[in-house]
């Protein structure tokens, strides 16, 4: 029989913890109901105000029960001066940002906790005593715990700086080697602190490999998402956010705290069932994306581009205004231009007129799956309008008039009919088989993934040029005066 | 070997507890329609500020400068994470309430 020094020693407690534990069941069975009511239209709100309220009664409980042999809680006038700083930064950043920026600030809100998360770890590190004989069960938690929490948040910022325009990619083939050797160097220094730990005379065990951990799981961060394409960045974002909650679970198990375990645990599979559903919903692999094959790829452009048609404010009015059937494919030039609004003036214009008009939405229009709908819902476009791509795919071919909006990529038939594209096999909106279509853009420039968009050379098709913004101020000026 | 089987046995309440919670999170959102994916991972981010929990009780029970100096960052990005999380969520989810009747 084996003997563990661990579980040896007399469990003291007050009532107080004991009631801290219990606050923590009713905080997780609030998580859980919390994320359930998110996932329904209906309830969303309530859901996150029920996680909300969770969350503040086990902050609550842990500074108010919390003990660690019988000590309470220590500094509370400092932690209530960092929270009182954290929240109120966190209350005026994601008030005042724009709807347009929202995948960003998910991303930076998830990095700020990875850091939390590597920062717990690394401070608990030299608390480690291995005089008895090495507590592999605090080196499991702690190691993984900085190495996660520390990608979680590298990894986030280069992709908060990429959504947010201020880093490009690096389209380099060689970054692959170098991440999964990198990777390995990590793994393999977890697994030899494991092995052989440097334990000191003094029964702490030496922090150095903790250090080199932090410092490559950083520079891993960064080369992990550097090379993935801008139009995967809401797949990485969800991947990274489950990545955080497992750091999350890991400071749950090293306390052997349920509610930070059972939070933890439940974003992590949550999230990574969340990016499974975005990645299908683009009909591509994880480790496609993780390989960042997207940005890599540049396959080369075999078709004559041909010549692309404009037309003027005055005849795209005409042609919707005297039109059966109008589908408009909203996308991130939209957002951008800030314009959903004009865009559902436009709407109720031509419905005045007798048309009908429904806006068919891609599963990752805009830059998050959803986002789109979350900035339509915000100009008060009527729920019942949006429809979703495989809904308003059949219906095409009977539009008259189909209008893109700052759309590129995914209304472009080379997903369907190029196979040597590298959005080959992306489902789409058929806004090809339309019998007219109206592309408002900016200018030729192309779209996320960086390939030609033979739509817009289209016999069928009519760029209108020009700042969303303007061009639908304009269009509404020419429809009242029909 | 059997240092392996000890961190299974100290930790096997813990270890149910993940393997269960890993199959709820699964199963909670698993029909979520697409229109809720980014409140959805965004609330979800907000849930895993739980880690703020574990930012009190290094602070609370730190006994060096250098300790109560790092503590104080990582409760005050916790708490970034937490109230900015929720509060981005609620913002998002303001959109959607004025829709009518939706089955």
């Amino acid at each position: 029989m084996n003997t563990i020094h661990e579980v040896i020693k007399t469990l003291r407690f007050t009532e107080g913890q004991s009631l801290l534990e219990l606050i923590y069941l009713i905080a997780s069975v609030l998580f859980v109901f919390g994320l359930k009511m998110l996932s329904k239209p209906d309830t969303a709100k309530k859901g996150n105000l029920w996680a909300a309220f969770g969350m503040s009664f086990a902050i609550v409980g842990t500074i108010l029960f919390h003990r660690v042999d019988g000590e309470p809680i220590r500094h509370i006038p400092l932690i209530l001066l960092a929270f009182a700083i954290g929240a109120t930064a966190g209350w005026i950043i994601a008030r005042r940002v724009k709807m347009t920026a929202m995948p960003q600030l998910v991303s930076l809100f998830n990095g700020m906790g990875g850091a939390c998360a590597a920062l717990i770890a690394l401070m608990e590190f030299p608390h480690i005593d291995a005089a008895g004989g090495v507590p592999y069960g605090q080196l499991i938690t702690i190691m993984p715990g900085v190495m996660i929490g520390t990608v979680s948040f590298t990894g986030s910022m280069i992709a908060f700086g990429k959504l947010n325009g201020n880093i490009g990619d690096l389209r380099t083939k060689a970054l692959r080697p170098v991440n999964i050797l990198l990777l390995m160097i990590m793994l393999s220094l977890i697994v030899w602190v494991m092995v052989r730990p440097d334990v000191h005379a003094d029964g702490h065990i030496g922090a150095w490999p903790v250090y080199l951990l932090l410092g490559l799981s950083a520079i891993y961060g960064v080369l992990f998402v550097m090379p993935i394409g801008g139009a995967d960045m809401p797949v990485v974002i969800s991947l990274l956010n489950s990545f955080t909650g497992l750091a999350a679970a890991f400071g749950g198990f090293l306390y052997h705290n349920q509610a930070m375990l059972t939070g933890g645990i439940l974003v992590g599979s949550a999230g990574t069932i969340l990016t499974v559903l975005m990645c299908n919903a683009m009909n591509r692999s994880l480790i496609n994306v993780i390989a960042g094959a997207f940005g890599g790829g540049g396959a080369p452009q075999t078709k004559e581009a041909g010549t692309v048609k404009e037309i003027s404010v005055n005849d795209t009015a005409v042609l919707l205004a005297y039109s059966k059937k109008v589908i408009v494919v909203p996308g991130y030039g939209l957002a951008v231009a800030q314009a959903q609004h004009l865009c559902n003036e436009m709407v109720k214009l031509l419905e005045e007129h007798g048309v009908e008009v429904q806006f068919a939405i891609h599963p990752v229009a805009g830059r998050m799956p959803g986002h789109m709908n979350v900035l339509l819902a915000e100009a008060d476009v009527p729920y019942d309008k949006l429809k979703e791509m495989d809904e308003i795919n059949p219906e095409l071919p009977n539009t008259d008039v189909v209008v893109v909006i700052g759309a590129n990529d995914v209304v472009n038939p080379a997903a369907e009919d190029d196979p040597s594209s590298p959005i080959y096999g992306m489902p789409i909106i058929r806004a090809h088989t339309a019998r007219n279509i109206i592309v408002m853009k900016r200018g030729m420039g192309k779209g996320y993934a960086d390939i030609e968009n033979f739509l817009f050379y289209d016999p069928k098709t009519r760029m209108l040029f020009g700042n969303a913004k303007d061009s639908l101020q304009k269009l509404i000026e020419e429809i009242k005066n029909l | 070997m059997s240092e392996v089987f000890e961190f299974l046995y100290v930790n096997r309440e813990m270890l149910f507890i993940v393997a269960l919670s890993v199959l709820l999170g699964i199963e909670v959102i698993s029909h979520v329609p697409a229109v809720l994916h980014t409140p959805l991972m965004s609330g979800a981010n907000a849930i895993h500020g739980v880690v703020i929990v574990g930012a009190i009780i290094v602070m609370g029970h730190a006994h060096s400068t250098s300790a109560i100096v790092l503590g104080f960052f990582a409760v005050i990005l916790g708490t970034l994470n937490v109230v900015g999380g929720f509060v981005v969520t609620d913002r998002m989810l303001e959109m959607f309430r004025k829709k009518p009747g939706k089955k």
